[in-house]
């Protein structure tokens, strides 16, 4: 496991957003409608990494605020300073996945993500039967959304089939060279 | 007919066909050719970003180097994620130079940053609002909620598209539709996004206070630009009106759809048959 020797620094360095400029006005906060969900709001995160506690950090990696955020932009929409926490939200989420430090109750959202990932690595394109399948397969909902399904099959919504693209080789090397690092 | 490339983005081959068949077929009745990118892969949506930040980059260059190699000087991106992500990259690309090196050597393919992205709503102003009004023939009468969502406005320093907090460019153009467009507090409030199927609670609460808000204040068609918004407010409605304790069934539209009822085309040509909750207009 890779130890921080200034992961704060290294956070502001990746992201190019200063810490210290968060004056816990809480407007991101009142504006963040996944806040009541988070076990750290917005403003908190910001404040928490201020004070550049290692302990901190590290409930950070392993919170399911980070999870949580749905990149909306709200906050970075309605923050006086103009911070960008979703950017915040994107290094840590990296960071946490990487060091298996996801937070137990978050795991079937990263799972969902693992799965959709997993579809455009292998057809370059999302296919949505696939991504479900990946889905059940990690976290062995099996049941879930199952009427949702044949509803969709016949609007026609969901194609039995992927469409592939013809460079699966070079989108299946972006994978390679990026998230297998 | 003119020719302008077109990113339809995933969901627009399945889950979201009748937005696909709508934008497709209203630009055509506007003598427009939606003509898609060379062998466009996905742009990695909220998944790709969340898990690594290189690979959200690539994967979304890809498709930019893609068109601009097709010779494209704008696209037209339907979907608002699709939209927000690829101008986002463009924009992070343009303002870093070593990072649009890296990048370009990821992707093998030179990337120029100069493609024009246009949401829908920005398709329709530049193709088909001059000549909107006279093409009308069955005006859509009805008191609509015009629904944006986040990703179509924000961050505005970088799409630079409309007001943030209300936004008026898709009542605009449903006023000249027929519609009349209801002040609402939820046009850019979050629908749940990308949580239709690992937290569809938390899917329930968001868009059912969105389906609320238009209820109460007595909408008859929620208008939306994005499939994502589309399918939460639209395909996970019984989930919605359970949260709610209520049974509400206002449906949910696309813009290309209303839009193109109100010029005449018919409900089958704008895939208005495929909603979970009954649209019935034409
Ligand atoms: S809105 Fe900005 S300045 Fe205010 S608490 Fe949030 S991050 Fe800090
Ligand atoms: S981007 Fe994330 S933290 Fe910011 S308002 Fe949206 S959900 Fe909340």
């Amino acid at each position: 496991m890779e130890k921080h020797q200034d992961a704060i620094q290294e956070l502001q360095q990746h992201t190019g957003v200063n810490v210290n400029r968060c004056y816990q006005c809480g407007k991101c906060t009142a504006g963040c409608q996944l806040a009541d969900e988070m076990d750290f709001s917005p403003s908190l995160l910001m404040h928490m990494l201020q004070t550049r506690d290692e302990e901190l950090f590290q409930q950070l990696l392993h919170s399911k605020s980070i999870w949580l955020c749905v990149t909306c932009e709200n906050c970075v929409s309605r923050c006086p300073m103009q911070i960008n926490i979703p950017e915040i939200m994107d290094y840590l989420r990296e960071l946490s996945a990487k060091e298996h430090k996801v937070n137990i109750e978050s795991r079937n959202i990263v799972a969902f993500h693992r799965a959709f990932l997993d579809s455009i690595k292998f057809t370059g394109r999302l296919f949505e039967i696939g991504l479900i399948a990946g889905y059940k397969a990690r976290t062995f909902r099996l049941t879930q959304d199952v009427e949702l399904a044949p509803k969709m099959y016949s609007r026609g919504k969901l194609p039995l089939m992927p469409e592939m693209i013809k460079d699966k080789k070079g989108v299946a090397n972006l994978f390679s060279r990026t998230l297998a690092k | 007919m003119k020719k302008v490339g077109f990113y339809p983005g995933c969901s627009l081959k399945g889950s979201a066909s009748e937005y696909n068949a709508s934008v497709l077929a209203l630009a055509k009745a506007f003598d427009l050719e939606l003509t898609e990118i060379s062998d466009w892969n996905c742009c990695g949506a909220t998944a790709a970003h969340s898990m690594n930040k290189e690979l959200a980059l690539s994967l979304s260059a890809r498709i930019l180097a893609l068109a601009e190699k097709d010779g494209m000087k704008e696209i037209v991106v339907p979907c608002a994620a699709c939209y927000n992500r690829l101008s986002v990259v463009q924009h992070q690309l343009n303002n870093d130079a070593a990072l649009k090196e890296r990048i370009s050597d990821m992707i093998k393919m030179p990337i120029s940053g100069n493609l024009q992205i246009l949401n829908v709503m920005q398709m329709i102003d530049k193709f088909v609002v001059e000549r909107l009004e006279e093409k009308v023939t069955s005006a859509f009468t009805k008191k609509v909620a015009c629904y944006y969502g986040c990703l179509l406005v924000r961050p505005h320093d970088i799409l630079k598209f409309d007001r943030v907090e209300d936004p008026q460019s898709m009542d605009i153009l449903m006023k000249k539709a027929g519609a009349e467009t209801i002040d609402w507090a939820y046009k850019t409030e979050c629908c749940g996004a990308g949580f239709s199927v690992s937290r569809t609670d938390i899917v329930a609460k968001l868009s059912g206070n969105i389906v609320k808000d238009a209820a109460d204040r007595g909408a008859e068609a929620i208008i939306v630009a994005c499939p994502m918004c589309q399918s939460n407010l639209d395909m996970r409605r019984p989930q919605i009106n359970e949260y709610l304790k209520a049974k509400i069934n206002i449906p949910v539209l696309y813009i290309t759809q209303a839009i193109g009822l109100a010029v005449g085309l018919s409900a089958e040509e704008v895939g208005l048959k495929k909603h979970f909750v009954p649209a019935e207009f034409a």
